[in-house]
């Protein structure tokens, strides 16, 4: 398909770009940002802001170029003295009524209006004088408020929620500097994707109730991650605060969720910080756990596989990565296995401007690799099989009440591979403790067979170590002979060995953005 | 008519005749007085040849911009099966400007017949007309002529028995000046805030509702019956200096003249008669200080301009301001221009949109030094923060409302600054309490 | 369609009574009858809101739900359009509405004095507030498109020309 492709000049950086190409994102192939505001390339364009206005040649007006497309020669000025002035311009309007809020918002630090500001801003205020407009801050919903002297009307909530969320519970009030955001009282911003505004928002206007005076932004580390939330798989970003995950937020990937995530995902990460957890590697002896080195449970377990025969059913949490779940069924190849894995059912919200993407009813991240791997969804059939099974491996799961109760008198031996530590765990004739998704490297394959790695966000806590490892060092055999995996993408390259779904792969080609598995060797 | 005066000898009534004559504004009347007679024209000459004729006239667009009007309905698409629409611009809402309001109130029979003519032209079928809220009597008496119109076959399914559609639809306006701009009244028509559109699209190619439409001023449409009655070069030939500017011009002259009210001249008319002989001048023992020609948002000029300057659009260009809307402010001697100015200043601050940060930030700071300078507490500084700031307004936003901020306020300083001077040096006294 | 605004009573439309349909009977088939001259409902926004505030004096939060329920909009949508127009009310005003225009070119022609004049005889004594008596609210507005006939006033749906200081009390007088 040959697309018509345009040269134009940057800032003295010539690139050939599709016809149709605005200069805003032409100007990205050239390597250079044009500040702005209200554009953002998953909304559409009213070019109001007017920061983003450049010098085009043999052009009679600064042109915005948002919404300016290539023209074959054109020769475009970012930084010229012209458009330098104009972008100082709209910055000193944008300051005179914004309040000094810096100290006290929660934007600080990750703020255009400070980065742009500090990057071609004036350096003194010219309106010294003069009393700044004033709007009560207001409560616009389940999470989000809207500190309307942050305000700079760029209108990205308002586009947002028109057209991306195509619920339009947003508006523009009044008029001249007297404008805000506003919303009808009968209505709240409880679409389940509106979290958004707050990524949108350029400045600390519209911010996160739950994220509210919690953590500055340069303290903010960061890791690149797939949202356990669901089978959607959405790109986010753990951040962390002193190995605390404090907010996720989402990573832009045009072909899985372009710049969102939903209010779901988002919010739902408290479970990555918590504290009780397994300590320490519990062997069962006498009545009671012991706690003992790895050496010694990996033996015990390795010992337990050996000595034993018959039926395995391996129940696992639809969480656990591609490398765990992959080794951990390799652990009882040797057995009659039944492998569920349990996916939780919730309400299906679509965020209805963009093609497939919606907070899936299946709430875990990981159900399509597991099916790769031999796993099923019938957990009911498989905790009863677990009754009378030789040996039951606990991966993770959450239990309900009753079926920890049942296992807890089950015939066979229960090995559990845990992060929390449960009451019923004291049945268990081994427990290990591992890492959850936010301490470890892995992969999940999302609902459209896309392959996509996650990073490793805080540390692993106590003795734990991720699942992937325990069994690749039980198969490996003790001594310092044996070949166990000792990173992620080794573990991978296992599985993408034996399992043709994900025939020759390697970690390294799923990169930032993952990578759909070829149709063809995906085994049904 | 210099209505409401009597016709002064030294205008050229056109659209102006029958400005008094109640009989006027009904369908009969109208159309004893010749009415409807264009639009018959047009019906028999069909679209080509009207656009052709209008093009040969040399009529431009009266509401300000004073864009060809002929060229403007030949950027319509032919044949595209699309519904095209014709909107008609009667917001009038630019300070120093009523003269679409007469036209409605005197001649709404030949408003209606130059909107069929318009709309004929460029292949629409429905018209809007677009009142602004406050015109209520304007509104009232269109909507007894459009229902005659329709009475009597100038409107509807078979116009004159044509076999064409015609239809007008009266939109009212809710008080906002920025809707006189045409995008930003395509929106409000659609029922949404009157913002601004950016271009491109242009309006030919999706404007209202997405289709192609046209927009035209009251005036504008109004001419056109009588240049296809008498003839393009009849139009061509009312025309006093530049050769680009033909035909009539309805002046809304007030302010501090004698007789304020509008009057119709020929292109070229010279602004001296106009002030001088028609409006009778000043008033007793005061003497010209300024002068805003075309409605406020163009370049002041001194008197000695304003004298010496030709209407028409060129002649005013050549004298550093436009002829706009012609909507004419005129200054005597008593006039503070400081307070002018920020009067101005506080209007365009009200408007505008909100859209853009220049416009929205830029006519609320302007006024507020405005203020400090009235309240005595202006520095010399603020004459380079006036200018910078009207230079950050310019030619930098969706519309011009924020051009429009700058241009008083930098001719303003160019040409009055003494008067800023006495404010801050203390030697007047300050005109407004505190900032 | 009719401008005059059906007279209520100062105190009509309340917040705490509950709304009573505006678009029912005659004025919903008014308003249908109007969808033909559209291609979308949408754009009968303002003439609809025209006619709730003839109807009601003013456009409460329950009219703007119940005209944006009619015409398929949101109520945020509706409230932003309605605060972006500044002739329709959001609260209720006095019996007669008092618009006088100071713009340039009436300023010039001693507009400010007459709305001072206003100010004073209808005893509302600032701007935008309703006199004691609920008769009137006067507010100042912007170009009122009638500048060689300073200062024009709009009340109600009146337009009355070359307003003086000395003509206001015999204007007031015709307006109970």
């Amino acid at each position: 398909m040959a697309e018509e492709l345009v040269n134009v000049t940057i800032d003295g950086a010539v690139v050939s770009v599709p016809k149709g190409t605005t200069i805003i994102e032409a100007a990205k192939q050239a390597g250079v940002l044009v500040p702005h505001y209200c554009y953002h390339p998953s909304l559409p364009s009213p070019a109001v802001c007017r920061m983003c206005l450049v010098e085009v040649e043999k052009a009679p007006k600064l042109m915005p170029a948002c919404v300016t497309t290539v023209a074959e020669g054109q020769v475009v000025h970012v930084n010229s003295a012209t458009a330098k002035k104009a972008r100082q311009g709209v910055l000193e309007f944008l300051l005179i009524n914004h309040p000094l809020d810096c100290p006290i918002c929660d934007q600080s630090g990750e703020c255009e209006l400070q980065d742009y500001v500090f990057q071609e801003g004036r350096a003194g205020t010219r309106y010294a004088e003069y009393a700044k407009r004033y709007n009560p801050v207001e409560d616009f919903g389940p999470d989000v408020l809207y500190v309307a002297n942050r305000c700079i009307l760029c209108t990205r909530c308002v586009r947002f929620m028109d057209d991306v969320a195509q619920t339009p519970v947003l508006n523009v009030s009044e008029r001249g500097d007297r404008a805000y955001i506003g919303i009808s009282p009968e209505q709240t911003l409880d679409h389940p994707w509106s979290g958004n505004v707050v990524d949108l928002c350029p400045v600390g206007s519209l911010i996160s109730k739950d994220f509210l005076h919690k953590a500055r932004a340069w303290d903010l580390d960061k890791a690149p991650s797939v949202c356990p939330g669901c089978t959607q798989g959405c790109n986010i970003s753990i951040e962390t605060r002193d190995d605390v995950v404090v907010r996720l937020r989402p990573r832009p990937n045009m072909d899985v969720n372009r710049h969102f995530m939903c209010d779901y995902g988002r919010l739902d990460y408290r479970w990555l910080n918590r504290g009780d957890r397994i300590e320490a590697p519990l062997v069962r002896e006498q009545g009671r756990h012991a706690a003992v080195d790895w050496d010694v449970a990996l033996d015990r377990l390795g010992a337990m596989l050996r000595d034993t025969a018959g039926a395995a059913v391996i129940l696992a949490s639809g969480r656990a990565s591609v490398e765990s779940l992959g080794l951990v069924r390799r652990l009882v190849d040797r057995f009659d296995v039944t492998a569920a894995v349990k996916v939780p059912i919730g309400d299906e919200a679509p965020l209805a401007g963009i093609p497939d993407l919606a907070l899936r009813p299946e709430r875990v991240p990981n159900l399509h690799g597991a099916e790769l791997l031999g796993y099923t969804r019938n957990w009911e059939a498989a905790v009863r099989k677990a009754m009378a099974a030789s040996i039951v491996i606990i991966l993770d799961a959450d239990l309900s009440a009753e079926d920890a109760a049942a296992l807890a008198t089950a015939a066979g031996q229960v090995v559990v591979l845990g992060t929390v530590a449960d009451e019923w765990l004291r049945s268990a004739a081994l427990v290990l403790p591992i890492t959850n998704m936010a301490e470890e490297n892995g992969t999940y394959v999302n609902r459209d067979l896309r392959a996509q790695r996650y990073q490793q966000a805080k540390s692993q806590p106590g003795m734990a170590r991720p699942a992937w490892w325990v069994a690749g060092e039980v198969l490996a055999g003790p001594g310092p002979d044996g070949d166990a995996p000792s990173t992620a993408a080794e573990a991978f390259a296992l599985i993408a060995d034996r399992v043709p779904a994900f025939g020759g792969l390697a970690h390294g080609e799923l990169g930032f953005g993952g990578r759909t598995l070829r149709a063809a060797e995906v085994a049904r | 008519m210099g209505y409401p005066h009597p016709s002064h000898p030294k205008e050229t009534p056109v659209l102006s005749k029958y400005f008094g004559d109640a009989e006027a504004r009904t369908f009969d009347g109208w159309v004893k007085r010749g009415g409807y007679e264009g639009l018959r024209k047009a019906l028999a000459m069909g679209p080509e040849a009207v656009i052709e004729e209008i093009k040969a006239s040399g009529l431009r667009g009266r509401g300000g911009a004073g864009f060809p009007t002929g060229m403007k309905w030949s950027f319509m698409p032919k044949g595209d099966g699309k519904p095209h629409y014709l909107v008609c611009n009667a917001d009038e809402s630019e300070p120093g400007t009523f003269k679409d309001r007469e036209i409605m109130r005197w001649t709404p029979h030949g408003l209606i017949e130059g909107c069929a003519v318009g709309a004929m032209a460029i292949g629409a079928e429905r018209c809007y007309i677009y009142i602004r809220g406050e015109f209520t009597e304007p509104w009232r008496i269109m909507s007894k002529a459009v229902e005659e119109a329709y009475a009597n076959g100038a409107l509807g399914a078979n116009v004159f028995g044509s076999g064409r559609r015609i239809d007008i639809t009266l939109h009212r306006g809710a008080g906002a000046y920025i809707c006189g701009e045409e995008t930003a009244m395509m929106n409000s028509i659609e029922g949404r805030r009157g913002n601004p559109r950016i271009k491109p699209p242009f309006p030919a190619q999706a404007g209202l509702f997405a289709m192609p439409t046209t927009i035209n001023n009251v005036e504008t449409l109004a001419a056109t019956p009588h240049i296809l009655v008498h003839g393009a070069a009849w139009y061509k030939g009312l025309c006093l200096s530049n050769p680009k500017s033909t035909g009539t011009k309805l002046v809304s002259v007030c302010g501090h003249v004698l007789r304020p009210g509008n009057y119709e001249i020929t292109m070229g008319t010279p602004m001296r008669e106009l002030l001088y002989d028609m409006c009778g001048g000043m008033r007793p023992g005061r003497t010209l200080k300024a002068v805003i020609p075309g409605g406020s948002s163009v370049p002041i000029m001194t008197a000695e301009e304003a004298e010496s300057a030709l209407m028409d659009y060129e002649g005013l260009v050549e004298k550093g301001s436009m002829l706009g809307s012609a909507g004419m402010i005129v200054m005597d001697d008593t006039t503070d221009m400081v307070y002018q100015i920020w009067r101005l200043a506080k209007f365009y601050a009200h408007e505008s949109c909100a859209q853009c940060t220049q416009c929205r930030e830029g006519t609320a700071w302007t006024t507020r030094v405005m203020e400090r300078i009235l309240a005595g507490k202006g520095k010399e500084a603020d004459f380079q923060l006036l200018l910078d700031l009207a230079d950050n307004m310019t030619g930098k936003t969706i519309c011009v409302l924020s051009d429009s901020c700058a241009a008083p306020v930098v001719s303003g300083i160019q040409k009055f600054r003494g008067e800023f001077e006495a404010y801050m040096s203390g030697a007047r006294q300050p005109s407004l309490a505190g900032v | 369609m009719s401008l005059k605004t059906e007279q209520v009573s100062a105190h009509a439309g309340h917040d705490d009574a509950p709304h009573e349909p505006v678009f029912s009977g005659e004025r919903l088939a008014r308003l249908e009858r109007m969808y033909a001259e559209y291609p979308t409902k949408q754009a009968l926004l303002l003439p609809a809101l025209w006619m709730i505030q003839e109807a009601r004096g003013w456009i409460s939060e329950a009219a703007i739900g119940e005209v944006a329920a009619v015409l398929g909009l949101t109520p945020a949508y509706v409230k932003g359009v309605v605060t972006f127009y500044t002739m329709y009310h959001t609260h209720p005003v006095g019996r007669h509405f008092i618009q006088v225009c100071t713009t340039s070119p009436c300023g010039l022609c001693g507009a400010e004095d007459t709305m001072r004049a206003l100010l004073q005889h209808t005893g509302c004594g600032e701007l935008g507030a309703t006199s004691p008596d609920g008769r009137f609210t006067v507010i100042e507005v912007e170009c009122l498109g009638a500048c060689g006939f300073a200062t024009p006033v709009l009340i109600d749906d009146d337009f009355i020309e070359s307003v003086t200081p000395e003509t206001v009390p015999a204007l007031l007088e015709g307006y109970r």
